[in-house]
């Protein structure tokens, strides 16, 4: 199964970069999202820790 | 249940569960369905090429989902002044733009071998995706060059609901000018209906992009919602 | 009807006043239309093949020009206010200051359309549906480019944000524009496409007014 889902045969130049773009577009989307998410979270518990006292 | 999601505490709490949740569908959902595209045997027409509509396709799909999510956010924005909304309009369309560049690319390399050119213009669905594209780019561009936030995200809804508006002219329109040049547009290959052994997984990795999406863009509003809090906590501590 | 004509003809006062009204704009068109055998060699064959195309390309871009001035001059010195609580509702301002935008740069490019064209290479005898096609893309170009305009007020960027907002948006009327001119030029049926252009525009016509008064009220607030 395996050998089959990995053979491309001559087209294997076109098949593999686009997969390999594919996997760098979700990754850029999903670290520039998580980073994004955990930066402005901590931000905003940082700023409600220094206003309490 | 939307107006469960109106209420920003509301929105966080549901968003805490539901975007992960929705990433490991999406990953379940992707990871079969490519399993079994890329197991499904040479098509008679494309060969092992085939192996990338799984990819291109549902990246097209999800890109035309994402200015649709542009536009009903932005539509909600504008009429209820709400501004979670504003706030999901913002967060789509970088997502929406990374997705129209993956159909994009994806879709060159697989015309490349298929028809010896990397852009197709006989392709309506790859021409409707670059206008896309420009749509998003435009989106954002007017967002960032106005200072002020409230005058950028009114600004950034009109152009979006004047372009959601336009948007099915123009797929019309790529269409409609595909067929007057019959004889240099380019037959989708395997024709209108798909095999089974392809539209399974096609379905499933559709299915999965889509699940992606909605998960990253969960994610993204969280972010822009302790964005805006952490800005106007910090404008309350210089004000004090 | 007098506040109205009052309107249109300070609106065509100012765009003619503006850039120096049409000749600016046509002045563009052929110096940008003359670039392409330039790039592409004199073989007329393959001028005139494209011909058709590049004039309604050229004329697109040539449409963007004097687009940022539609709305910042009164918008600066605070006439855009004045318009706004005027006696006429701010969406006809805007279609008026288009139609404006038309008449001074929109028609005198349709009427160069043709010559430009058939200096191309394209037959004499396409040279009414050229001027038909250009003068009712024109008008989409005109409403579709004071949106662009109206919005960008907010950004005192216009300019070059103006043609990227605007660009994918005229890609209807440019296919339908382009299509009849093809079609007439090469015998087929046309009347679809010309049809499609005019529907087109009579729609940005009727609609765009109410997203430029939202995007001017935007920028005033």
């Amino acid at each position: 199964m395996i050998g089959q889902a990995l053979s491309a045969g001559k087209y294997a130049a076109f098949v593999w970069p686009a997969y390999g773009v594919s996997v760098l577009g979700f990754a850029w989307m999903i670290v520039d999202t998580l980073a994004r998410a955990h930066r402005w979270r901590r931000r905003v518990d940082r700023l409600e820790r220094s206003k309490e006292p | 249940m939307f107006s469960a999601l109106a209420n920003p505490l509301r929105f966080m709490a549901f968003s805490r569960w539901a975007a992960p949740l929705l990433g490991v569908l999406a990953t379940g959902l992707i990871g079969s369905g490519l399993w079994l595209g890329l197991n499904a045997p040479p098509d008679y027409q494309q060969g092992e090429t085939v192996k990338i509509m799984f990819i291109h396709v549902p990246a097209a799909w999800t890109s035309m989902l994402a200015y649709a999510c542009l536009g009903g956010a932005s539509f909600v924005s504008l009429v209820f002044r709400h501004a979670l909304a504003d706030a999901a309009a913002k967060a789509v369309a970088p997502l929406g733009a990374a997705f129209t560049a993956i159909a994009l690319i994806t879709g060159s390399l697989w015309g490349r071998p298929m028809w010896g050119a990397w852009w197709v213009w006989g392709d309506a669905r790859l021409v409707s995706v670059l206008v896309l594209l420009l749509l998003f780019v435009g989106y954002m561009a007017l967002r960032a060059s106005i200072d002020d936030e409230a005058r950028g995200a009114r600004a950034a809804e009109i152009l979006a609901l004047v372009g959601l508006i336009n948007l099915p002219i123009v797929k019309f329109s790529v269409e409609w000018w595909n067929t007057l040049h019959q004889g240099e547009s380019i037959m989708r290959a395997g024709g209108s209906t798909l095999a089974p052994v392809y539209l399974t997984p096609l379905l499933l990795a559709g299915a999965g992009y889509a699940a992606a999406f909605g998960a990253l863009w969960l994610e993204r509003i969280r972010a822009e919602v302790w964005r805006r809090r952490a800005t106007s906590l910090a404008l309350r501590a210089a004000l004090a | 009807m007098s506040v109205l004509t009052a309107l249109l003809r300070r609106e065509l006062a100012l765009a003619w006043a503006r850039g120096g009204g049409a000749l600016l704009a046509v002045g563009f068109f052929v110096a940008a239309t003359v670039m392409l055998p330039l790039a592409l060699g004199p073989a007329p064959e393959r001028l005139a093949a494209v011909s058709g195309g590049v004039t309604w390309v050229v004329l697109a871009l040539a449409s963007l020009l004097s687009l940022d001035r539609m709305f910042e001059r009164d918008f600066e010195d605070g006439a855009l206010d004045l318009l706004a609580l005027g006696p006429l509702p701010l969406e006809m301002v805007s279609a008026a200051k288009c139609l404006a935008q038309w008449t001074v740069n929109g028609a005198p490019l349709a009427a160069s359309a043709p010559f430009v064209a058939v200096a191309l290479g394209a037959r004499l005898t396409t040279a009414p549906m050229i001027f038909a096609a250009a003068a009712l893309g024109g008008v989409a170009f005109a409403f579709l480019g004071g949106t662009g305009a109206a919005l960008a007020l907010a950004s005192r960027r216009g300019g070059v944000l103006i043609a990227v907002v605007v660009l994918p948006l005229l890609t209807p009327p440019v296919i339908f524009g382009g299509a009849a001119v093809a079609n007439f030029t090469a015998g087929l049926p046309w009347a679809t496409a010309i049809t499609l252009l005019a529907a087109y525009a009579l729609a940005c016509v009727a609609l765009t007014p109410f997203a430029m008064a939202a995007a001017c009220r935007n920028a005033q607030s």
